[in-house]
């Protein structure tokens, strides 16, 4: 139990993970999918914070007042999530792009309805060229 | 300077597609980046010869700070060669044509296919050359960022929907990666490879380590689309700008692939992966299905794009199985075969393009008949579809050679009986396209059609030059490759 106490950070990023990958999977409407994988996402970021924390720690700073303290947070992991999080927020935006011409150019951003009209415009494509014959 | 050329390889694309949007011209911009592509070459090709005659690695510290505190970048053989495969390949397609044909972009917006290419350079080049762990995450998220527009940029509908499912796979990948790379640095507490190398040693009995190998391997495994987790690839190789699809196709696997030798040989080390976690268990099945089934598969398509997409997973099969095999012999044909699949499969992508440029179809059956009408294009695809096959004469024999002896010298006869059998798929559905182009009658209602300019022409040539002049005189790339697996592995030559 203390073990499972302990660690609660991890268990909660992991149950954000899984909850993310779930929207990503399950969802239809495409902008749906990318909000999960945001939150995907968001689960390792604060991963990766919860790595750099000691309790108690402080900030690695020397100087007056430093004194005393034994314990230091590892400020490295903080510094990658600055890349990880300016990463998430590029992926964001290319997806949301695509998903507005996805919407300009099928009138819809549900999958499955996007799916049906593309399977369509294939089966019209064949028969046509079988006409043409 | 030339100390400092391992940073210049990926500074240079990065500042250059920057200029290309300031610049807001499509000609300067199309200058700039080939200028820029052959710059990439250059660099490449001497930072190669640097390390072959020394064989010292070259080290370099970003901005004068030590290694394992500051970021390091660490050329040797391996990925001076890989560095040399991804630099060649825009420096062709980047002049091919008039620059354009396939782009859904307003003229006047043309430039930003530039910029984006050179980012994706940037981004590949980079995940190459770099020594540390997270850059590695850092420039995989640049190029393939950039790849998702490149594929978006294609005229149709089908295009967008391939970039946005490549993106959400992707990123998907990406942040496995990441993960990895966290539970590494936790139990570690450094990033650097060859310092993790080094401390891996002490810690590998670990669960945590057992995990980040995981999330590595999977997430590295959706982005050089490994079987199973190929589903990106068809639809983002057919949709997308033949062009891209041929710069794509020749580059982007192959760094995935780099990335993952890099993670097994050189970070978590030979004894770990093949003798304590046995990943040949694992990953030799899977690149037999992924031979298998992206052969079968590609037998089937009426797109030639999606032919050629189909037979690159079966080729990735062949590089992850070379990798598998943990000898010098096998990986060796698995690096080789990089070098080899970038040229050929490049050059089959712009003998696509410059049909699409003509006809502006891929489907086979409209391709009927063109033999005759565009002989030098049409005896590209031949020469392109010998290598696939492994015909001698041609770089697909050499790396098959490699990879049958590796797999004797492994002592499993039946993975090199298999690696037979799956050539002769390769041969049905390359056949397949050769029947349609030069035994069938071009229909009477077909559009008239002549041969592409030589400004095509020249381009995919050198490529599909290259898979006869390696595959003739092929010490070179063996060579190399042979001391690449040797340094990998650690044994002398």
């Amino acid at each position: 139990m203390s073990s499972f106490a302990g660690h609660w950070v991890y268990w909660l990023s992991i149950a954000l993970m899984m909850i993310g990958l779930y929207a990503v999977i399950s969802r239809d409407n495409l902008v749906k999918k990318l909000m999960g994988l945001n939150i995907f996402q968001v689960s390792v970021i604060m991963f990766y914070v919860a790595l750099g924390k000691i309790i108690g720690g402080t900030p690695p700073i020397l100087g007056p007042g430093a004194e005393g303290f034994a314990y230091f947070s590892n400020p490295l992991p903080h510094v990658l999530m600055l890349t990880a999080i300016v990463v998430g927020v590029a992926t964001t935006a290319v997806g949301l792009a695509l998903v507005v011409r996805i919407r300009e150019a099928y009138g819809t951003a549900e999958e499955d309805q996007i799916v049906q009209m593309d399977r369509d415009e294939a089966l019209a494509a064949e028969r046509s060229r079988r006409v043409r014959r | 300077m030339t100390e400092h050329f391992p940073v210049l390889q990926v500074v240079v694309p990065l500042l250059a597609a920057a200029a290309c949007v300031l610049l807001r011209n499509r000609f300067a911009a199309r200058v700039l980046a080939i200028a820029v592509a052959w710059t990439c070459l250059c660099i490449a090709l001497h930072m190669l010869s640097t390390v072959l005659s020394t064989g010292e690695p070259i080290s370099y510290m970003l901005g004068g700070w030590e290694a394992p505190y500051g970021i390091e970048y660490r050329i040797d053989v391996v990925n001076a060669w890989v560095l040399v495969i991804v630099s060649m390949i825009p420096s062709v397609v980047l002049p091919f044509g008039s620059g354009s044909e396939g782009l859904d972009l307003h003229p006047d917006k043309q430039y930003l296919y530039y910029a984006a290419l050179l980012l994706c350079l940037t981004g590949l080049l980079g995940m190459t050359a770099t020594g540390d762990a997270f850059n590695v995450f850092v420039f995989l998220e640049i190029s393939s960022l950039s790849m998702y527009t490149l594929i978006a940029m294609a005229d149709s509908r089908r295009a967008f929907r391939a970039a946005y499912s490549y993106l959400i796979q992707g990123t998907i990948g990406g942040t496995f990666f990441l993960i990895g790379l966290g539970l590494l640095y936790q139990s570690t507490g450094t990033l650097n490879m060859a310092d993790l190398a080094v401390r891996l040693q002490l810690v590998w009995e670990s669960r945590t380590v057992h995990v980040a190998f995981a999330f590595i391997v999977v997430g590295l495994g959706i982005k050089l689309a490994l079987f199973p987790l190929h589903q990106w690839l068809p639809d983002a190789y057919t949709y997308a700008p033949p062009r891209v699809s041929a710069f794509v196709a020749a580059t982007a696997t192959k760094v995935g692939i780099y990335v993952l030798v890099r993670f097994l040989f050189t970070i978590f080390g030979v004894v770990f992966v093949f003798e304590v976690l046995e990943i040949q268990v694992l990953l030799v099945p899977l690149s037999i299905a992924g031979m298998f089934v992206g052969s079968f598969a590609a037998i089937n398509q009426s797109s030639v794009k999606r032919l050629l997409a189909y037979s690159s997973i079966a080729q990735i099969g062949y590089m992850t199985l070379g990798i598998s095999m943990g000898n010098v012999s096998g990986l060796a044909g698995g690096l080789v075969h990089l070098f080899n699949h970038a040229l050929t499969k490049g050059g089959l992508f712009l003998v696509v393009a410059c049909v699409v440029a003509r006809l502006n179809t891929d489907r086979l059956d409209d391709w009927a008949g063109l033999g005759r009408k565009m002989p030098w294009t049409m005896a590209a695809l031949v020469v392109g579809g010998l290598s696939l096959i492994g015909i001698p004469g041609t770089v697909g024999l050499v790396s098959k050679w490699y990879l049958v002896l590796g797999a004797f010298e492994r002592g499993w006869p039946i993975i090199a009986v298999l690696i037979m059998l799956s050539s002769l798929l390769a041969g049905v559905y390359v056949w397949r396209v050769l029947e349609v182009v030069y035994f069938r009658p071009r229909p009477a209602d077909a559009p008239d059609v002549e041969e592409v300019p030589l400004s095509m022409l020249i381009p995919t040539w050198i490529l599909i030059g290259g898979t006869i002049v390696f595959g003739i005189g092929a010490e070179w790339p063996s060579t190399v490759a042979l001391q690449a697996a040797q340094s990998l592995l650690g044994v002398g030559p």
